[in-house]
């Protein structure tokens, strides 16, 4: 019992890590479940916050430089431009469908 | 700082181009509201001057901007294979109905292909991990877009909208991969890679493992390999047919560039270290063999059933980057080689194949089978011609495409990959079935109804002859192609 809280007064690497990998998982989950075009943008965020998070984290303690800290900068000005650009598609398609469930949108197939 | 920076430049100037190109257009189709030909022309400029630029560097070998991307034999070709495919899906957009239906934007349109080109650029030279993510994301956020550019089309858009959602996740995994990747060697630019794996001795690592795959799900993704290649038919099937060409040449091979760069950066062993720890440590070979062999067959396989000739040429794309996948496969000289070859040729061929089915979908209102019954009786030149691309894209000689695979598959021989070349062969002789059912179409079968003619101005013959004599003639005379792939992956680190 008082190893686990000494864990969790020590914050370090390893918390951050599975912290990220936890949104990670909550990301993928919601891109692999949700219909709605808009909650699987929000899971592609969720993703891509976890891989920034995982930079500064090894960038804090593994690898001692600034490298790591520097590509999350990239990353967050990243995932929001691909963010205008999906939710600009996402309004055409609505304009086009009149709904933006991915399961409808499906006129293209074999 | 400044001089560096300035010395850095001019070994940057075919991107420099395409940046200040894109940033014209832009201003151009404000300015010029309503005369959409003046940005049109302004981006071909432009592309023309990167293009001739980047050829320019043909010799050079040296990183610049501290390693961020690298000037070397093999970015170069792989830059005028991109530039030379955006000059030409260029002048395709000139008579497509697609493109002119949104005449009013068309300067978007020209500055989207820029930028996008100049992702491609990037991606061709990328040697550091920051590098290749923002060249994928420039290159993947202009083509979400084009891919969209007849947004009032709603198979356009629902092309442009499944694009996007498989490039964000995929994005996003790889991004995750690179970032475990970073933690494990501390290092940013592949170089840096590859020694702190060699000097770590941590093979098989777990974690090591799960990075590469999730960053070969990215790469996977930009060249539609098998299992990433879900959204690659429908995306091409729905975007105008300029951008399904550009996407289905440039795109992919800017990936492979990308792609062979980082395996061979990072899995090829420095000298005085064990080749095959350090390889092994991937397993790539074996993988990508396994990749390679699922995207052939299931793209020349599902390429049976396919009666849309736009959805069987997505198919067939998917294929053909299996072939060039085998190649990668062997991590040799005379591997690499064959893939800048195969690319070449693939860049006419495909292209060709492209813009005849656009030209016939232009006259015809329809790119089904159906609607090519007879049409080598009606258009002779048309006929022909389309006969000779998918000749070409079987690979039969005397075309272009038999010397693109006799390449990949000596290649193969001769690094011992026996079963992996009969698999291949017999992808062939697969692929044979559905590029002949066109042609029986256009030759045995009489039209349903009276069709509309297909006529060519003479514009659009002479574009079709930039496309139609190389395939004739590289199937000939290919030695100075050969040279020239062999001169681009002879100082690539590789043995």
């Amino acid at each position: 019992m008082n190893d686990i809280l000494v864990w969790f007064q020590n914050p370090g690497l390893t918390h951050v890590l599975l912290i990220s990998a936890a949104l990670f998982m909550l990301g993928t989950y919601a891109i692999l479940t949700r219909r709605n075009a808009i909650m699987v943008l929000m899971g592609i965020e969720l993703v891509l916050n976890a891989a920034g998070l995982n930079f500064v984290a090894f960038g804090r303690y593994a690898v001692g430089t600034f490298d790591g800290q520097v590509i999350t900068l990239f990353i967050i000005v990243l995932a929001a431009a691909e963010a205008a650009i999906a939710l600009a598609i996402v309004l055409n398609i609505y304009q086009n469908f009149h709904t933006v469930n991915v399961d409808e949108i499906n006129r293209l197939k074999d | 700082m400044v001089e560096s920076v300035l010395q850095n430049l001019t070994y940057f100037v075919p991107e420099t181009a395409l940046v200040v190109t894109f940033c014209a257009v832009l201003l151009a189709d404000v300015i010029f509201k309503g005369r959409p030909r003046i940005p049109w022309t302004i981006g071909l400029l432009g592309l023309i001057v990167a293009g001739v630029t980047a050829f320019q560097q043909t010799g050079l070998n040296r990183p610049v901007f501290d390693l961020m991307i690298v000037v070397d034999p093999f970015a170069v070709f792989f830059k005028v294979i991109v530039a030379a495919t955006a000059i030409l899906i260029y002048l395709m957009s000139l008579w497509s109905d697609e493109v002119k239906a949104s005449a009013r934007r068309m300067g978007e349109y020209a500055a989207l292909l820029v930028s996008a080109t100049l992702g491609m650029f990037l991606m061709a030279g990328a040697t550091n991990l920051l590098m290749i993510v923002l060249a994928l994301e420039l290159t993947g956020l202009s083509s979400y877009v084009l891919s969209g550019y007849t947004k009032e089309a709603s198979d356009s858009s629902e092309a442009s909208l499944k694009y996007i959602l498989f490039g964000a996740v995929s994005t996003g995994i790889m991004l995750y991969g690179i970032s475990l990747l970073y933690g494990l060697t501390g290092a940013t630019d592949l170089i840096g890679i590859r020694l702190a794996l060699e000097g770590q001795a941590m093979t098989h690592t777990p974690m090591l493992l799960i990075s590469s795959i999730m960053i070969l799900a990215g790469f996977g993704y930009k060249i539609s390999a098998v299992p990433f290649h879900f959204w690659t038919p429908d995306v091409y099937e729905g975007a105008p047919i300029t951008v399904t060409a550009f996407l289905s040449v440039a795109s992919k091979a800017a990936g492979f560039a990308l792609m062979i760069r980082f395996l061979v950066s990072t899995a090829t062993p420095s000298l005085g270290v064990d080749v095959m720890a350090v390889v092994q440590t991937f397993e790539w070979p074996k993988l990508i063999a396994i990749m390679s062999v699922l995207t052939m067959t299931l793209g020349n396989i599902v390429a049976i059933w396919q009666n849309n000739l736009k959805r069987l040429l997505a198919y067939s794309s998917i294929a053909h980057a299996g072939t060039m996948l085998m190649a990668v496969t062997v991590f040799s000289q005379n591997g690499v080689a064959a893939v800048l070859i195969y690319f070449v040729v693939y860049l006419f061929m495909n292209l060709g194949a492209f813009y005849l089915v656009m030209l016939v979908a232009g006259a015809t209102g329809s790119e089904d089978i159906d609607s090519y019954k007879g049409l080598g009786h009606r258009a002779p030149l048309v006929g022909v011609s389309l006969v000779i691309f998918l000749i070409s894209l079987t690979g039969l000689p005397p075309t272009a495409g038999f010397i693109g695979k006799l390449y990949v598959f000596s290649a193969l021989l001769d690094a011992q990959w026996i079963w992996l070349a009969i698999v291949g062969a017999l992808n062939s002789v697969i692929s044979l079935y559905y590029y002949v059912r066109v042609i029986r179409n256009m030759y045995l079968r009489d039209p349903d109804s009276a069709p509309a003619p297909v006529v060519l101005t003479g514009a659009q013959t002479v574009l079709l002859m930039v496309f139609l004599v190389p395939t004739l003639v590289l199937g000939v005379y290919f030695a100075p192609l050969v040279d020239w792939a062999h001169a681009s992956v002879a100082l690539f680190g590789i043995r």
